[in-house]
């Protein structure tokens, strides 16, 4: 629950400006950006995610090298992206 | 097997292996302590011990969220589960961890309606659909946690949710920091601070370690290179008769943190006047609990929690590893008795936790890289 996963915006939600739809290894999900209220990300801008929200945002070879750094620590990273399939934010 | 040459720009970690070598004064033993569990996983999994010295130590601190959760609050939990109009939400983490009668999934297989949850907005939809239940989330962790569970509450009070709760288990770091250099057990000569709660708290709490402590500060990155690096910045004070907070993570971590989530915890949290942790005992103002405006939300208000402290399993030595005072290969029932599967204290049941990272990369002995041999050689 500790990781944070690094994650590009797809898309913000058009009815709720503190949603956003993001992209973790293909995986795309709903997750909140209340905490990045002062600068929101845009489409296409990466955020580090922490269960569910988005904590900060981070350039993109930041992204690759936090995405290389969990997909080498193997199962924890396995159990988070699994459980962010999981959930159900909305 | 090795895992030392795995990770990427192995020659620069040769590079800050000679200089942070350099830097260590002939005599002088020198220990550090990484605070955050993160940190504890990259060391372990990197084999970075094997790029320092023999006369640098690594401890490893407290800041494993779930291994500081003492087993009568486990308990407690464990009791609210088990009413018949309760849901019980927890991070996957949580799930393993034991209290005096087993874990939560323990609970879950003997029929108990504990559900795993990715975020605590999770537990918020559980809640909407599941209108005549009550839906309690077992909020842990540090800084980087609360924000969700505080922003999870507004969201709630704003949807006026009637069935969401909250069993606010959230602590602080900076208290136990304190707490760890107050102990008479540990001598220390600098911190590896904490990369994502530095996000929301930014460096300046730090401030009081360098200035009344005399010790210096570096908050790291999660890679093995930015934890090599900041070691070689600690050192570098240390050698230089400095000691200040730097912040290595610049990347990402803001000076000044971020004031939304410090808002969010304020307005839905306050200071509890002491908290316990598992293995460091009672601190003073180190966690947080519901504020009186939510106590609609707050799952200690809404039932009747036992609130019995229960002493850690004898066998456990969790809280000197936690401290810093055992390395994990030291405690008794390491890889016996205690295995991540089979955990008996918390230090093993996370991937954070510094005895599940020593069990899984097998590190009880070291091998050290050459410029870490050559240390303090002419």
């Amino acid at each position: 629950m500790c990781l944070g996963i690094p994650g590009e915006v797809i898309e913000l939600h058009p009815e709720q400006p503190d949603l956003a739809k993001v992209s973790v290894s293909g995986v795309k999900r709903l997750i909140n950006i209340g905490l990045l209220a002062d600068d929101p990300p845009k489409p296409g801008e990466w955020v580090l995610i922490h269960v569910g929200f988005a904590l900060s945002k981070i350039d993109e070879a930041e992204a690759a090298a936090a995405m290389a750094f969990l997909e080498g620590i193997g199962q924890a990273y396995e159990d988070e992206i699994a459980a962010l399939r999981e959930s159900l934010i909305e | 097997m090795r895992f030392v040459d795995e990770f990427r720009d192995a020659d620069k970690a040769h590079a800050l292996a000679a200089k942070i070598a350099a830097l260590c004064e002939p005599g002088r033993q020198y220990k550090l302590m990484e605070v955050c569990g993160g940190h504890t996983h990259t060391i372990y999994k990197h084999g970075l011990e094997d790029y320092l010295p023999e006369s640098i130590t690594l401890v490893h601190g407290p800041g494993c969220p779930v291994c500081v959760i003492p087993m009568g609050r486990v308990d407690d939990a464990m009791h609210l589960a088990s009413r018949p109009d309760v849901i019980m939400t927890s991070f996957g983490d949580m799930m393993r961890v034991p209290g005096s009668h087993g874990s939560f999934f323990d609970a879950k297989a003997n029929g108990t309606d504990i559900r795993m949850v990715y975020s605590p907005l999770d537990s918020l939809k559980i809640a909407r659909q599941n209108p005549d239940r009550r839906v309690v989330f077992m909020a842990i962790g540090f800084e980087t946690t609360a924000p969700s569970t505080a922003m999870t509450m507004l969201r709630a009070s704003a949807e006026g949710l009637q069935n969401f709760s909250v069993f606010c288990n959230h602590v602080t770091i900076i208290p136990a920091i304190k707490a760890i250099l107050d102990s008479p057990d540990l001598r220390l000569d600098g911190f590896i601070g904490p990369g994502h709660v530095s996000t929301v708290i930014g460096c300046r709490p730090y401030e009081f370690i360098a200035r009344d402590y005399g010790k210096p500060v570096v908050v790291a990155g999660f890679e093995p290179l930015d934890i090599l690096q900041s070691i070689y910045m600690l050192m570098l004070q240390l050698s230089q008769g400095r000691s200040e907070v730097e912040n290595q993570y610049s990347r990402v971590v803001p000076w000044d943190g971020n004031l939304v989530p410090l808002k969010a915890i304020g307005e839905t949290m306050e200071l509890r006047p002491y908290f316990e942790w598992r293995g460091l005992g009672f601190i003073s103002h180190s966690a947080l609990k519901v504020r009186e405006k939510y106590a609609a939300m707050d799952a200690e208000l809404l039932f009747e929690v036992p609130g019995v402290r229960v002493a850690d399993p004898k066998a456990c030595q969790c809280g000197e590893v936690l401290k810093g005072v055992l390395k994990p290969w030291e405690c008794k029932v390491f890889g016996t008795a205690c295995t991540p599967e089979t955990p008996i204290g918390t230090c093993m049941v996370s991937p954070e936790g510094a005895c599940a990272a020593y069990y899984n990369y097998g590190r009880m002995h070291r091998s050290r890289v050459p410029e870490a041999v050559r240390a303090g050689q002419p």
